[in-house]
C-alpha cells in the first residue's frame, strides 16, 4: 500500500504522469470500438427484455420436493399448453422454483396461485404471486426516458452554471457514452432487462456524474489562471490536473463499486435476490464505465472544446514559440531560467492549495515559495 | 473562512461535535419514545400484496391531484371495508396508486375490486327503511331529551334529509326549518324507532327477510315508498347496520349497470340510524355535473352545496325533478349514489330548471365540503388498470431481506476495509462518520416509517447499501484535499484547515448532483424505482450533514492530537507514504522539487 501512496504523490507532483489528455485519439478509437459495438448490438440482437415488458404472471414457490418436471405439469395444466417458463432458483432459504406465464395466456392471478398450489399440493400462501400487465414496462421505460431528459436538461443547466458551457458537454457526453456502452452490455451479453435494470440504468446518471464532477472542479481550479503563463497549453494543465486527481477517482470509484460488488455477487451471485441483482448488475457496468469516462473521455473532451476558444490558441502558440526558444537556447548552451514573473502565478496542481481565503493564513515559508521552483 | 477575529481559525469544532450528538440522541429518543425502532418493511420484504393501478382518462386533465386523492380515499375505504388492517394506500407520480396489503389470504381479491371505478349517480329513491342496530338500542336506553318530534309520530325519513332547491325557489324560513327538522329528527328517541319497527316487520313479507329475523339483527323502521318486485328480495336481506352487509351493498351495485335499479346503504349513520334504500335506474350521471362547491347560503347564513349540471344534465334534471316534485315523501327524493352508498338524499318540492341547484340542510362546513368533493370528483372518469400485482410470501420476503442485508453488511466490511488499509487513521475517521450516518438513516426512516408511512421495499435497500459508497466518496475528497496540503509541505492543523474550504466545495457540487439525480429518479418513476430513489435522495443528504457536522469538526480536532500531527504511520498522514520527504514538522525544510506538470512517464 505504501508503493501506492509514492505512487500517488508522484502522480501528484508531476513526477509520474499519463498523458490522458494527449491520447485523445487512443480513447477516441477505445470509446468508438465499443459504441459501436454497443450500437450493434442494440440493433442486432436488441434486448432481451423481462417478462415486466411482456406482460404476465410470474409465480414464486419454495422448491422443496417438488421437481422441475412437476412444477412445468402443473403450470401446463393451467395454460392448456407448454408455454409457461418453469425455472430454479437459489435463495436463502432454500431454491425456488420460479414460473412465468406470458399475458396473453390470459390467467388471473388469484386462479393461478390457487391452481399451481393445488397441482402441486402446497399450501395457496407458500405461492408468491406478481401480475404485470403488459403496459407496465413500457410505462415505466416511458417514463424513465422523460426522467433521462429532465435530469440531463437540469444538469446541463446546473454544470454550465457552476462550471462553463464547454465543460457541461463534456459531462454530458461522458453520461451518455456510459448509458450506451451499459446499454450495450446488456444487449451483447443477453441479460434480461427488468425493472430493477431501469433503476440501475438511471441511478448510473447521478454516478457518473458524481465522479466527473469530482474531475471537473480540480480541472476548474488548475486552469483558472492558464492564460497568464506560457509554459502549459490548456491541454497540458488538464493533463496534470487529471493525474493529480488520479488517486482521488480512483478511490471514489473503488469505494463507490465496492458496495456494489458485494450487492451483484453476494447478494444476487449466492442467494439469488432477483431485484438486487439486477440492480447492482447495471451499476457495475455503468460505474466502471463511468471511472473510465470522466477521466479519458470528459476531459479530454473539454481540453478540444476548449483549445478551440482564441485564448487557449493564443495559449498555445506562446508555449510553442516558448518551447522553441527554450530548445534553441538549449542547443546555444545557455541555462534555462524562470525569468518570466508571470509564470509563478500559477503552478500546477500546487495552486490547488488554497481555495478561498480572505484573511491572511499563517503558512510556512515553504508555503509561500509554493510553485516558484519549476522547470 | 471570513469570521471575526475572535473566533478560532478552524471554527468551533466542540460546537457541531454536540450538535450532531443532540441531533442524534434526539431522533434515537423519538424513535424509542414512538415506538418505531424499525424502518417499516415493504410487502416485499414482509410479504403480502401489492396493487399498482394506474389511472386512465380520455380527458388528459381529469387526471390531477386531487382526483388522485379523492380516489385513493375511495380506494382505502375498500380495502379496509374489507378488514384487513394497516393497508396503506399512496398516490405515487401523478397517475398511480400504490395499494399495500399486508399477508392475507384473498388478498388478491381485493386487488381485483380496487380497479373497479367509483360512479356517482342521481337516482330517485323507491322506497326506504331506517335500520337501527340493535346494539344502538342497548346502548341508548334513555330516552331522547329533545322534544323536538312528538313521540308517537312515524319517523318520517323525508325529515331526516336535506332538501335540493332551484336557484330562485329557496324560501328561506322553509329551509330553517328543514334543517332543524333534520337535527331533531335525528336525535328521535330509540323508542320510536323500536316501535315503529314492529310495524316494519308486520308489514314486510317474514320470508323474504331472513337477515331481520335473525338474531341481533337490526331493528328496522317503517318501510317508505314501495320496493320493487325484483328488488325485494335484496333490499330485504340487506342489513346496513353490519360493515359487511354494507360492503355487500355497494360491491353489488357497483357492477351493476346505470339502468338498473339497486338497493343501497346511506354512507354513515345519523344518529345510530341507517337507512337502506332502494334506488332507480340513474337519472343524472356524475359526469353531467360540471361544478359543486361548498359555500354559505346568503339567506340562511348556513352551509349548503351549489350544484351546476351541464346542458345534458340540465335537461335531465329538469325533468326528473318535474317528476320528483309530484311525488310525496320518500319518493321525492333524489338519492346521491357514489360507488352503492348513498351520500345524501335531498328532496325535490319544485321543478328545479336552469342547470343550478343548491341542497341545504344542517350541513357543518365539513359535512358540505365533502358532499361537493363527492359531487365533483367522485364520478370523473377516472378508470384504474392494474399495472402490477405482486404477492410476496413471508418467506420469499424474508429471504430476500436476508439476501438485502448480507450484501449490505459485506459490503460495509469492505468499505470499511478498504478505507482502514488505504487511510489507515483517516479511516477510523471514515468508519466514525458512517456509523453516524448510519445512525441517522435508521432512525430517520422508522421515523418516517411512522410519519408518512414510508416503507422500506428491496430497490431501498439496495439503494441504502449504494449509498455507502456516495457516502465514502465525501471523506475521500476530504482526506486526499488534506494529503495534497500536507504533499505541499504545510503541517497538520492548516493542512486540515485550508482543505476544507475546496474539499467543501467539491462535495457540495457532487452531492448535488446526486440529489439532483435522486430527485429526478423520485418524481418522474413510481413504485419500486420511488423507494429506491428515495433513499439515495436522504442518504446524499444525510451524507452532507455528516460531513460538515461530524467528519470535518472531528478532522479538526484531532489535527490538534499528537499521533495525527505528528504523521505517525498510522495516521494516514505520514510523510514517508504522501512522499514527502522532510518530517511534517519541520516546516522550514527544503521542499521536494517538483519536475514540469506536463512531463510523461
Amino acid at each position: 500500500m505504501s508503493r501506492f501512496g509514492n505512487i500517488g504523490h508522484r502522480l501528484y507532483t508531476g513526477e509520474v504522469s499519463f498523458d490522458f489528455v494527449g491520447r485523445r485519439k487512443l480513447w477516441v478509437i477505445i470509446s468508438g470500438a465499443i459504441l459501436v459495438l454497443a450500437v450493434l448490438g442494440l440493433s442486432v440482437r436488441g434486448l432481451n427484455l423481462g417478462i415486466e415488458f411482456k406482460g404476465g404472471d410470474i409465480y414464486t414457490f419454495p422448491k422443496g420436493s417438488i421437481t422441475l418436471n412437476q412444477a412445468q405439469e402443473a403450470a401446463n395444466k393451467l395454460t392448456h399448453d407448454s408455454s409457461a417458463v418453469v425455472q430454479t432458483q437459489s435463495g436463502s432459504r432454500g431454491d425456488e422454483i420460479t414460473v412465468q406465464i406470458s399475458s396473453t395466456e390470459k390467467i388471473p392471478a388469484d386462479k393461478g396461485q390457487a391452481g399451481l398450489a393445488a397441482n402441486l399440493g402446497i399450501p395457496q400462501d407458500k405461492v408468491s404471486t406478481q401480475f404485470l400487465s403488459a403496459s407496465w414496462g413500457h410505462d415505466i421505460s416511458q417514463k424513465a426516458i422523460y426522467g433521462l431528459i429532465a435530469f440531463m436538461v437540469l444538469v446541463t443547466l446546473y454544470l454550465a452554471f457552476a462550471f462553463e458551457w464547454r465543460l457541461a458537454v463534456g459531462a454530458l457526453v461522458a453520461l451518455l457514452h456510459d448509458l450506451v456502452i451499459t446499454v450495450g452490455v446488456y444487449a451483447l451479453v443477453g441479460f434480461e432487462v427488468t425493472s430493477g435494470t431501469i433503476i440501475g440504468f438511471l441511478t448510473i446518471l447521478g454516478y457518473s456524474l458524481y465522479d466527473t464532477v469530482v474531475v471537473f472542479d480540480g480541472l476548474k481550479t488548475a486552469t483558472n489562471k492558464i492564460t497568464k503563463q506560457n509554459r502549459l497549453t490548456y491541454s497540458d494543465a488538464a493533463n496534470a490536473s487529471l493525474n493529480s486527481t488520479l488517486v482521488r477517482s480512483i478511490n471514489t470509484s473503488v469505494l463507490a463499486l465496492l458496495p456494489v460488488a458485494a450487492l451483484l455477487f453476494i447478494g444476487g451471485g449466492l442467494l439469488g435476490a432477483g431485484v438486487l441483482n439486477d440492480i447492482s448488475l447495471a451499476l457495475f457496468i455503468g460505474l466502471t464505465a463511468g471511472a473510465y469516462s470522466s477521466i479519458c473521455v470528459a476531459t479530454p473532451m473539454v481540453a478540444w472544446l476548449q483549445e478551440k476558444r482564441p485564448e487557449y490558441l493564443e495559449l498555445a502558440r506562446k508555449v510553442k514559440q516558448r518551447k522553441a526558444a527554450d530548445a534553441k537556447a538549449l542547443a546555444e548552451g545557455r541555462s534555462v531560467e524562470d525569468d518570466e514573473s508571470a509564470q509563478d502565478e500559477v503552478s500546477i496542481p500546487a495552486a490547488s492549495t488554497g481555495g478561498p481565503r480572505n484573511q491572511p493564513v499563517n503558512r510556512s515559508r515553504s508555503d509561500r515559495r509554493a510553485g516558484g521552483r519549476r522547470g | 473562512m471570513a469570521s471575526p477575529k475572535s473566533r478560532p481559525r478552524d471554527g468551533y469544532p466542540g460546537r457541531a461535535l454536540s450538535l450532531i450528538l443532540v441531533i442524534m440522541v434526539a431522533l434515537v429518543a423519538i424513535m424509542f419514545g414512538t415506538g418505531n425502532t424499525k424502518p417499516r418493511l415493504g410487502i416485499d420484504l414482509a410479504g403480502g400484496t401489492s396493487v399498482t393501478l394506474q389511472a386512465k382518462s380520455t380527458d388528459p386533465k381529469a387526471i390531477n391531484p386531487a382526483n388522485m386523492g379523492i380516489a385513493s380515499s375511495i380506494m382505502l375505504d375498500r380495502v379496509n371495508g374489507t378488514g384487513v388492517t394497516e393497508s396503506t394506500v399512496q398516490v405515487q407520480g401523478n397517475d398511480e396508486i400504490v395499494v399495500n396489503i399486508p399477508k392475507g389470504t384473498n388478498s388478491t381479491q381485493v386487488a381485483n375490486e380496487l380497479a373497479t371505478t367509483a360512479k356517482l349517480g342521481f337516482r330517485p329513491v323507491l322506497a326506504e327503511q331506517q335500520q337501527i342496530s340493535a346494539s344502538a338500542v342497548k346502548s341508548s336506553p334513555t330516552p331522547s331529551a329533545t322534544g323536538g318530534t312528538k313521540p308517537g309520530a312515524t319517523p318520517s325519513p323525508s325529515a331526516t334529509q336535506p332538501k335540493l332547491t332551484g336557484t330562485a325557489s329557496a324560501a328561506p324560513s322553509a329551509s330553517k326549518t328543514q334543517g332543524d327538522a333534520v337535527s331533531g329528527a335525528l336525535k328521535a328517541s330509540p323508542t320510536a324507532h323500536a316501535s315503529a319497527s314492529t310495524t316494519a316487520k308486520a308489514g314486510t313479507t317474514p320470508s323474504a327477510a331472513p337477515t331481520a329475523a335473525a338474531p341481533g339483527a337490526p331493528v328496522s323502521g317503517q318501510l317508505g315508498g314501495t320496493v320493487p318486485a325484483s328488488l325485494q328480495g335484496a333490499f330485504n336481506a340487506l342489513n346496513c347496520t353490519t360493515d359487511a352487509g354494507r360492503l355487500q351493498a355497494s360491491a353489488a351495485a357497483r357492477v351493476k349497470q346505470d339502468t338498473d335499479q339497486i338497493v343501497a346503504c346511506s354512507q354513515d349513520a345519523q344518529g345510530g340510524v341507517w337507512t337502506k334504500y332502494a334506488l332507480d335506474a340513474v337519472a343524472v350521471a356524475g359526469q353531467d355535473i360540471s361544478g359543486a362547491s361548498a359555500g354559505l347560503s346568503t339567506q340562511t347564513g348556513q352551509w349548503q352545496v351549489n350544484l351546476s349540471f351541464n346542458s345534458k344534465g340540465s335537461a335531465q334534471f329538469t325533468k326528473t325533478t318535474t317528476m320528483l316534485s309530484t311525488k310525496t315523501s320518500p319518493q321525492n327524493q333524489f338519492a346521491i349514489e357514489l360507488d352503492g352508498q348513498v351520500q345524501s338524499s335531498p328532496q325535490v318540492t319544485s321543478t328545479i330548471s336552469g342547470g343550478q341547484a343548491q341542497i341545504t340542510g344542517s350541513f357543518t362546513q365539513s359535512d358540505a365540503t365533502s358532499l361537493s368533493n363527492v359531487l365533483s370528483y367522485g364520478s370523473l372518469p377516472l378508470n384504474f388498470q392494474q399495472l402490477e400485482v405482486v404477492t410476496v410470501s413471508p418467506e420469499l420476503g424474508g429471504s430476500q431481506l436476508d439476501a438485502g442485508l448480507i450484501a449490505g453488511l459485506i459490503g460495509l466490511i469492505l468499505v470499511v476495509l478498504y478505507s482502514v488499509v488505504y487511510y489507515r487513521g483517516l479511516g477510523l475517521v471514515a468508519v466514525a462518520s458512517l456509523a453516524v450516518s448510519a445512525v441517522l438513516t435508521w432512525s430517520i426512516m422508522s421515523l418516517l416509517g411512522g410519519a408518512i408511512g414510508f416503507a422500506l421495499n428491496l430497490p431501498a435497500v439496495c439503494g441504502a447499501i449504494v449509498a455507502i459508497g456516495i457516502t465514502a466518496d465525501s471523506f475521500v475528497v476530504y482526506f486526499e484535499r488534506i494529503r495534497d496540503e500536507l504533499r505541499e509541505g504545510a503541517t497538520l492543523r492548516p493542512a486540515v484547515r485550508n482543505a476544507w474550504p475546496r474539499a467543501r466545495r467539491t462535495i457540495l457540487v457532487s452531492d448535488f448532483v446526486s440529489f439532483l439525480a435522486a430527485a429526478v429518479l423520485y418524481f418522474f418513476t413510481v413504485g419500486k424505482v420511488q423507494g429506491f430513489a428515495f433513499t439515495l435522495g436522504l442518504t446524499t443528504l444525510l451524507d452532507v450533514v455528516v460531513v460538515f457536522l461530524f467528519t470535518k469538526p472531528l478532522m479538526t480536532l484531532l489535527a490538534r492530537r499528537k499521533f495525527f500531527a505528528s504523521g505517525h504511520p498510522w495516521s494516514g498522514l505520514s510523510p514517508e507514504r504522501l512522499g514527502v520527504r522532510s518530517p511534517l514538522r519541520d516546516g522550514r525544510s527544503r521542499r521536494p522539487s517538483r519536475p514540469a506538470a506536463s512531463k510523461e512517464a
